[in-house]
């Protein structure tokens, strides 16, 4: 059962990361999902497995830890928030830009384009030089 | 007087929702903000006196012992971290009340503001790991909101990148806990602490790592600060600057506190984060000086401050993390103020690139000797605290031998103080003729309201206020420091039977 889970948290982070790697924002999103289920899994894998912690039922030292199952829903829940505000956000993006790419950073493609048009004129220069008659 | 230690929480929370039901009021609404972080700066002043007087103060939920129940912490640092912060987000709350964009024309800015105070004050104070994440997010998702308000196409890209970045640390710091309490039953820091040293040494360097890393993500450190210069300048002034000050700094103490509370001496990185520290500190400090926007060099220069304060605490000596102590007031108070002076500037002259400034000594002499003592006092130019608190922790380097990472961080420091001149002669000293005639000025100057004056001048009078008391202020960081590095303190003030 423990290397089951393990090997679904294991597919889970693997999915995930691939998926966040991507440019597409709806694809990152869903990558974030699957690696934030990959660490809730982990987390409750960490805790004891037995019976349902309930008290007059059965001896405490059969019962399943209930902490880890605790702190994996509270994960649960503020993922489940952050994620809606990830989307919302998402639409606003697509929206304003009417794509689903992650946009370059403005000051990042500035610096970019002053290399590209140094380059031009740089290949022009060449051009107009090659063309001028001795 | 325990009963103190969980205000700082629950105030401002309350506060946030009382303020949404007022939404229809703007008045009242900053009525609420202000009472709420005025009081919570008095709380945080009798925090501070209490814990310095009688020890740690704990605080536990429901009236549960500690390995059962959530407990709260209040030490020095914790105490001293909380003050900071709750003066820097009533400072910035004026200010941004005075501002006429920001807190004006969005109903949710003041209960995202007043969750964010929670979320900081719940970081600092808690003593469980797991409520470390709890408190985390609650700060990470106000900052969302507010980083994004607005929702200009900049601040969907940038909040993007901060949102999904942030949400990854989340994400490995639960994966942390996972293994951390499979392989301790605890996530109490105290009860963490205690087990750990049953546990192999390798095991525990391991932890000790995967904890640097979440945190370094949200410290900015190298290589996890790509995302700071990107996402801070895109947010209006006043949420900025109070991001500049106070959000990285949550980073920097789940650090100090992570590796000195949990692991003993011989798991603790400590070349890693000297080797780290040198380079963030270089990295941010070229950053700053490659940028034409006062916001984008400011942001830079974050990043090279915290380099200093994780070489400080790379030392791992008592004088090393009483300079990282007082570094971590100092930087707060200053970089805050730089970030508001800024957003002054911004504010007069329609404009925040240095290609497209200048002359303003003759406009706003007064901006220019303000912005002139932040300045320097960030770099470190005595008498100010900047220098006392490299100078403290040149010190503590030395005492310990590691010349090659304090060398390094004398170049940087002699770099920020052109990063920071390059700023003050491009706004106020170089005429203004270059920028009129490309036709790129932004609109002429306009008056600036009192409301977003003072809580500037307020803050650089107290950065020179922190150089003038610097002896009984280093004197307490030397305590804290010391509670730090003994460990039993803090394990015995929580687990006490």
């Amino acid at each position: 059962m423990t290397v089951t889970l393990a090997a679904v948290a294991a597919t889970l982070f693997g999915v995930g990361t691939y998926l966040l790697l991507q440019r597409k924002l709806s694809r990152m999103i869903i990558g974030l999902g699957l690696l934030t289920h990959g660490a809730n899994i982990l987390l409750i894998t960490a805790g004891r497995r037995g019976r349902p912690p309930l008290i007059g039922r059965g001896d405490p030292p059969s019962f399943a830890d209930p902490l880890p199952q605790a702190l994996a829903l509270t994960a649960i829940v503020i993922t489940f928030g952050v994620t809606s505000l990830l989307l919302a956000l998402a639409y606003r993006s697509w929206l304003l830009t009417s794509d689903d790419d992650v946009q370059d950073d403005l000051a990042d493609r500035a610096v970019a384009g002053r290399e590209a048009v140094a380059e031009e004129v740089a290949d022009q220069r060449e051009v107009v030089a090659g063309e001028e008659p001795p | 007087m325990t009963w103190l230690v969980p205000v700082p929480v629950v105030l401002p929370l309350v506060g946030a929702g009382v303020s949404i039901l007022v939404g229809r009021s703007r008045v009242a609404q900053r009525v609420v903000g202000i009472v709420i972080l005025s009081a919570l700066v008095a709380v945080a002043v009798a925090l501070v006196v209490l814990v310095d007087r009688d020890g740690t103060k704990v605080a536990e939920a429901g009236g549960w012992a500690a390995p059962m129940g959530i407990v709260l912490v209040a030490d020095r640092l914790s105490a001293v971290l909380v003050l900071v912060a709750e003066i820097i987000l009533l400072a910035v709350l004026v200010y941004a009340i005075g501002e006429p964009t920001t807190e004006r024309n969005h109903v949710g800015f003041q209960s995202a503001y007043l969750v964010l105070a929670a979320g900081v004050a719940a970081s600092f104070l808690t003593g469980d790991l797991f409520n470390l994440f709890v408190a985390f997010e609650m700060m990470l998702t106000a900052s969302y909101v507010l980083l994004t308000l607005g929702g200009r196409r900049d601040q969907v890209r940038s909040g993007m990148t901060y949102i999904v970045i942030s949400l990854m640390a989340s994400t490995l710091f639960v994966t942390a806990l996972a293994l951390l309490y499979s392989a301790t039953g605890t996530v109490n820091m105290a009860q963490l602490a205690e087990r750990m040293a049953q546990l192999p040494t390798g095991v525990q360097t391991a932890f000790a790592v995967l904890l640097l890393i979440v945190f370094g993500i949200k410290a900015a450190i190298f290589p996890l600060f790509f995302w700071l210069p990107d996402a801070y300048p895109t947010a209006p002034s006043p949420i900025t600057a109070v991001f500049a000050g106070l959000l990285t700094k949550v980073g920097v103490y789940a650090i100090i506190r992570t590796q000195l509370v949990l692991f003993p001496a011989a798991a603790r990185p400590a070349t890693l984060l000297l080797v780290t520290a040198a380079i963030t500190m270089v990295v941010g400090v070229l950053g700053a000086l490659a940028q034409d926007d006062i916001k984008r060099i400011l942001s830079f220069t974050i990043v090279s401050q915290i380099g200093y304060m994780v070489m400080g605490l790379g030392f791992f000596t008592t004088a090393g993390v009483a300079a990282v102590v007082y570094s971590l007031v100092h930087h707060i108070i200053v970089k805050t103020a730089l970030f508001l002076v800024g957003g002054v500037i911004d504010h007069a002259t329609g404009t925040s690139r240095l290609s497209r400034l200048g002359d303003m000594i003759r406009t706003a002499p007064w901006l220019a000797a303000l912005f002139l003592i932040a300045a320097l006092g960030l770099a470190g130019v005595p008498p100010l605290s900047g220098f006392i608190s490299k100078y403290a922790l040149v010190d503590a380097g030395v005492a310990s031998r590691h010349y090659a990472v304090v060398g390094v961080s004398l170049v940087v420091s002699l770099l920020t103080l052109f990063s920071m001149i390059r700023i003050w002669s491009a706004v106020f000293w170089s005429p203004a003729e270059a920028a009129a005639e490309t036709g790129m000025a932004g609109h002429p100057s306009r008056g600036t309201p009192a409301a977003m004056i003072a809580p500037t001048v307020a803050l650089v009078v107290g950065s020179l206020g922190i150089a003038i008391a610097a002896g009984p202020i280093y004197a307490f960081s030397q305590r804290t420091a010391r509670d730090l590095l003994d460990r039993s303190s803090y394990i015995g003030a929580v687990t006490r039977p």
